[in-house]
């Protein structure tokens, strides 16, 4: 018997996906194509996969495509996995055009209060993630991926990077653990990801490699942009390295904590009160305020229970967090609401910024407030509750005039 | 074929009946009397009021069942019904043929009636034709062609005279000898009957099955007796089940809830909210979702509907319940809490298609509403919308109360942009079932549209902060994602079914789809 290679999804029911199975020795190129939408985009599924298959010097084999309603980049990441799990040597690539919408850029200290994990196979929530405004949308390679899939995943996430709109999320990807990870980053990099979140960091070498990788990358594909990292620490070990992995690498733009590995770690029950991971937050917490970068708290996973997600927001904010991670949509805007400043923290900081300005005005050196002198991380604490105010619908634009 | 005043293609006799064009929304008012039943007399009924015959082939027998007749009934069973399939089967057992069926609606089901048109039993079905059914007619199974109408439009047709039922078949969870029947209780239990009303009052026979008895008087009463032949008593009529589900499920799909949410949203942002108005959603997970981020806006701001209108289910039920409205006027029930409450809340209000929809009457409950929110398969860039055909031709669902209810104040239909790879906004519906200029909004999640004509709306929302965007924008969007637009299928240019709209006109003709080689 031939050997089969299969790309794509299992089951009968996947949807906005396509599975393929081939096989090399045929004489001719035979495509064959069952579809829900065959009346409706038959011819147009077979040509692009003759496309492809040109594409990437593939003149002879059989392709059975079960398509499930999968749009064309999903159609060309399967068709290019599953040719390429079958003639590794295969160098060229088979890249849909870069659409307007994926050539946005981040920037170091924009909010990162929201960040939504998105299983990097599964095409069906991908396509709307960034309607529900998360500060970030992470299309997932390392734990939501089987094994068997990581290969496949990295043409998905590829494409996915280059056509969709991720409607102002920033652009992230949770690359695998080591060498697999380093793979991923080809895929991703020169793609405008615009920060890359890596798992299991327990050291500075770690990142230094990853680094070097990015380094690497960017010289060939000569991309200009910065590519920003996001270490997760997930081990005791990471927790006791923090500081030197928070300063590894220039691109750090936050540091954050995975608490389900952690407390399995530490060989302990992760608990809705946190006790057990107090420590490991507080550290995470001061290593990236000393380091001048963002601290990221670990995801909530019972997406049912909105009271504990806005306990634990709440909680991450008192902390000294700057956000938090989600795994379903809805966590999002509890999210936004429990780090959207007070009432009375708005209040304190407009007072702060008015007499930094009246400062500034009066040529004065010293900023000071009644009898308070203010120095400098004050006023830009203040200037960075304003800006979420603002971003949080709970300030105006143009507040300064109505003052 | 004749070209009506959309420019869409219909032919000028249906079955044998010369059909009038569509003329413009409000443009065709028919003169004349309606439509009446036989004179009866009571010397020819049991002065007992026993009327309880031993069988379902005894009772048709009675009604004189023969050739070419047509046969009716009500869908509040829906895909639970035990009863329509066993008087066809009857039928043809006694070796009638050339049927009309004639139902409010048809469910999976009914699947059997396939064979009894194979069998010459039946010729053809006048009624929404989904599912197996669907894919039938529209691969041209039927002897005669099929004739889509709303619920308003189905009361419209048998009162004008349109259709003529000689014997009307009523299952009801709950009857009496005399024939007095309700919905609300038994253990078929569907909520309520108003369906089957018009059949009741214009039909030459009518035959009410039931599984559950009751000494006279049956109360309530919602069919009346008097309008009554026969009674017949099965084992069973209904699969509750099947019926009304157990609790209607919400829809958990984050783009389905954000889009309800969106659409709440607007009702607030286009100040339709206010103190006594009224709103009618279904029993779609994302009417579903509306219907409970709409209730979260009202409780917050302190806001009361004077009506909502049903299918009930346990969200409308709970508003009902706590005071968020004054009555949920009923055509239909969803689940079973929303049967409970209807027997048990006096501020449930039996409605039936001449209150509610009908067109040809002194009014209808459905102009008056604040806001209505609807589904549909496709709308185009005129903003006319689809709700029978499937992208690809093929007959997908009925038209339910849907074109009655574009008359609300404001119609919203909340959709996503695209399903799998299917967009639904497109340049031509593949059926037009509603025209644009009832259309009021879509929303969809990648923004809402307007209907430019609704200057009223786009002013009212314009400093929302919604994401209001031209509805060609939208398209042009996902047609970019989606590859370009899809192929249109091959269709032949042989007419399966037409399409009614609320007057009796014709909208438009659903046509053979080709067979693949």
């Amino acid at each position: 018997m031939t050997k089969e290679y299969i790309v794509g999804p299992k089951g009968d029911k996947p949807k906005s996906d396509l599975r393929i199975t081939y096989s090399k020795n045929s004489k001719s190129l035979d495509i064959s194509l069952s579809s829900k939408v065959k009346l409706m985009f038959g011819k147009s599924i077979i040509n692009q996969a003759e496309t492809i298959c040109k594409d990437l010097g593939i003149t002879t084999g059989t392709f059975l495509l079960e398509d499930f309603g999968a749009l064309p980049f999903v159609i060309s990441a399967r068709m290019e996995a599953v040719i390429k799990s079958a003639h590794p040597d295969i160098t060229a690539e088979s890249l849909p055009e870069i659409k307007p919408c994926s050539i946005g850029k981040s920037k170091r200290g924009r909010f990162r209060r929201s960040r939504l994990y998105i299983p990097g196979n599964q095409p069906k929530l991908m396509l709307n993630a960034g309607i529900h405004k998360p500060d970030g949308v992470i299309l997932d390679l390392e734990d939501a991926v089987a094994p068997a899939e990581k290969e496949s995943t990295r043409y998905l996430v590829r494409n996915a990077l280059r056509v969709l709109d991720f409607f102002g999320s920033e652009r992230m990807v949770r690359i695998n653990q080591g060498e697999m990870g380093l793979k991923d980053l080809e895929f991703v990099i020169p793609n405008n990801v615009h920060l890359i979140l890596v798992p299991k960091v327990e050291s500075a070498d770690q990142l230094k490699s990853v680094d070097n990788k990015i380094d690497e990358i960017t010289k060939g594909c000569g991309r200009v942009d910065p590519v920003f990292l996001m270490p997760i620490i997930e081990s005791a070990k990471g927790v006791l390295h923090a500081l030197e992995i928070a300063e590894a690498s220039k691109r750090n733009v936050a540091l954050t904590i995975g608490l389900e590995d952690y407390t399995a770690d530490l060989g302990v029950v992760r608990t809705e009160d946190g006790k057990e991971s107090l420590f490991a937050r507080s550290t995470i917490v001061n290593a990236a305020r000393a380091a001048g970068i963002q601290a990221i708290d670990t995801v909530s996973v019972d997406i049912e229970d909105e009271r504990a997600l806005r306990a634990s927001a709440m909680e991450a904010k008192a902390l000294g967090f700057d956000g938090k991670g989600c795994i379903h949509p809805r966590q999002i805007q509890p999210i936004h609401e429990e780090f959207a400043p007070t009432h009375s923290e708005i209040e304190k900081a407009k007072k702060i910024i008015l007499a930094f300005d009246d400062a500034k005005e009066q040529g004065l050196g010293v900023v000071s407030l009644g009898s308070k002198m203010i120095d400098a991380p004050v006023v830009q604490k203040a200037e960075k509750t304003i800006n979420m105010a603002i971003a949080s619908s709970l300030l105006s634009k143009n507040w300064k005039k109505n003052e | 074929m004749i070209k009506n005043s959309i420019g869409r293609m219909i032919p000028g006799e249906v079955n044998g009946v010369k059909q009038i064009p569509f003329k413009g929304v409000a443009k065709y008012k028919p003169e004349g009397l309606k439509a009446a039943p036989p004179i009866r007399s009571c010397s020819d009924y049991p002065t007992d009021g026993n009327k309880v015959v031993s069988s379902l082939q005894e009772a048709l027998k009675k009604c004189g069942l023969k050739d070419g007749m047509t046969i009716s009934n009500h869908h509040h069973f829906r895909n639970g019904d035990l009863v329509m399939n066993q008087v066809f089967e009857i039928a043809s057992e006694m070796g009638v043929k050339g049927l009309r069926w004639f139902p409010s609606a048809a469910f999976p089901c009914h699947k059997p009636v396939i064979d009894h048109i194979n069998n010459g039993t039946i010729d053809w079905i006048e009624g929404s034709l989904n599912g197996p059914l669907g894919d039938f007619a529209s691969g041209g199974g039927m002897r005669g062609t099929g004739v889509l109408r709303s619920h308003g439009g189905r009361w419209q047709a048998v009162q004008d005279g349109e259709v003529h039922i000689d014997i009307a078949v009523i299952a009801a969870p709950t009857a009496d000898e005399f024939g007095n029947a309700t919905g609300d209780r038994g253990p078929s239990a569907c909520g309520l009957l108003g369906f089957g009303l018009v059949d009741t009052l214009y039909a030459d026979k009518v035959i009410v099955v039931t599984d559950n008895l009751v000494p006279f008087p049956c109360l309530p009463w919602q069919i009346q007796g008097q309008n009554v032949d026969v009674v017949v008593v099965l084992d069973k009529v209904g699969e509750p089940e099947k019926i009304v589900s157990g609790t209607t499920k919400l829809t958990r799909s984050p783009d389905r809830l954000y889009i309800a949410e969106l659409t709440a949203k607007f009702v607030k942002a286009a100040d339709i909210l206010h103190d006594g108005f009224s709103f009618q959603a279904g029993a779609g997970g994302t009417a579903l979702a509306f219907a409970i981020y709409l209730k979260e806006m009202m409780k917050n701001a302190g806001i009361k509907a004077r009506f909502i209108r049903g299918g009930s289910t346990k969200y409308l039920v709970e508003m009902l319940e706590e005071g968020l409205t004054d009555f949920i006027l009923d055509g239909q029930t969803f689940d079973l809490e929303g049967v409970r409450s209807m027997r048990e809340n006096f501020g449930h209000v039996n409605t039936s298609p001449f209150t509610s929809y009908n067109w040809h009457g002194k009014g209808n409950f459905a102009t008056m509403l604040d806001v209505v929110v609807l589904g549909a398969t496709e709308v185009d860039v005129n903003f006319n919308a689809n709700v029978v055909t499937h992208s690809d031709g093929r007959m997908l669902h009925g038209i339910g109360g849907w074109q009655n209810c574009l008359f609300s104040k404001c119609t919203i239909l909340p959709i996503p942009a695209f399903r799998d790879r299917i967009p639904i906004i497109v340049d031509k519906v593949t059926t037009v079932v509603g025209p644009g200029e009832l259309i009021d909004v879509i929303v969809t999640e990648r923004g809402i549209a307007i209907n430019p004509l609704r200057k009223d709306l786009i002013s009212a929302t314009k400093n929302s902060k919604l994401p209001i965007r031209k509805i060609e924008e939208i398209k042009a969007e996902v047609d970019d994602l989606i590859g370009g637009p899809p192929t249109k299928p091959e269709l032949t240019d042989e007419v399966v079914s037409i399409v009614k709209w609320v007057d009796g006109t014709v909208l438009d003709s659903i046509y053979k789809i080709k067979e693949e080689e």
